[in-house]
């Protein structure tokens, strides 16, 4: 098997309104790559999730894709304060956004439902007060 | 239909219009962004009226063919020439949405 395609993003927590920078940009980089349009949508919808989510929850951290023959992986990882039950964090409706956060449209309980669900794999590894990473992958065959 | 025919209508005008040629083949409706982006499908007209700025990632992902905005609703400067920079197509109406849905239901 060819080596793996990668690319690195640092995902900017303190510029909310530049959120989902990075998520283009894979999309981008994904469509000159002939990748079928459902596959693009369901990485770009799993990653910008993620990345709403770092800006909104961590301060922002890095978003590091590989690109195989099988699969796309997307690595969220950050800093912040971590998730203290992933279980309930998963419950669509489930929140702990600002009013202010939600006024921009996001807080709705949606992120991580969303991001399982446009994704063929998705493991959480947090730990509070330390970070939170995340793994997602979507099946190309 | 195009986002074209739909300007044919004084109902509608263009924001921004990077993509005039962009067909439509449905429409989604939705404010909460995070539901958009998981419902909408590709190449739906998506009726809103909320106007940041993350409006155009949410379009540019679920690659809808066009946002509608609705109740006279419109953008500031920045975000229209983010818009024309993102190829997003942005249109407003001063029908809510709910006659923006109907009136778009008339020519789909």
């Amino acid at each position: 098997m060819s080596e793996a395609l990668k690319f690195h993003y640092v995902v900017d927590g303190q510029d909310f309104t530049s959120a989902g920078h990075a998520s283009v940009m894979v999309k981008k980089n994904l469509r000159q790559l002939g990748l079928p349009p459902e596959k693009i949508r369901q990485v770009s919808i799993a990653m910008y999730e993620g990345e709403i989510n770092m800006v909104i929850h961590a301060g922002g951290g890095v978003a590091d894709v590989s690109v195989t023959e099988d699969y796309v992986e997307i690595v969220l990882t950050d800093k912040g304060p971590g998730i203290k039950d992933i279980e309930q964090a998963m419950q669509e409706g489930f929140s702990t956004a600002t009013d202010n956060i939600r006024s921009l449209g996001f807080g709705a309980g949606m992120g991580l439902p969303n991001m399982k669900r446009y994704s063929d794999f998705m493991e959480i590894n947090s730990v509070v007060g330390e970070g939170t990473t995340i793994t997602m992958r979507v099946n190309i065959n | 239909m195009t986002v074209r025919d739909l300007l044919t209508s004084e109902k509608f005008s263009a924001i921004s219009l990077p993509d005039e040629s962009r067909e439509i083949r449905n429409v989604y409706i939705g404010d909460l962004l995070s539901w958009v982006m998981g419902r909408a499908k590709a190449d739906d007209a998506w009726i809103t009226i909320m106007s940041n700025v993350n409006i155009l990632a949410v379009a540019s992902l679920a690659d809808t063919s066009c946002i509608i905005l609705a109740e006279g609703v419109t953008v500031d400067e920045t975000i229209k020439a983010t818009a024309m920079d993102k190829e997003i197509n942005i249109l407003t109406t001063n029908m809510n949405i709910y006659e923006t849905a109907i009136y778009l239901n008339g020519l789909l």
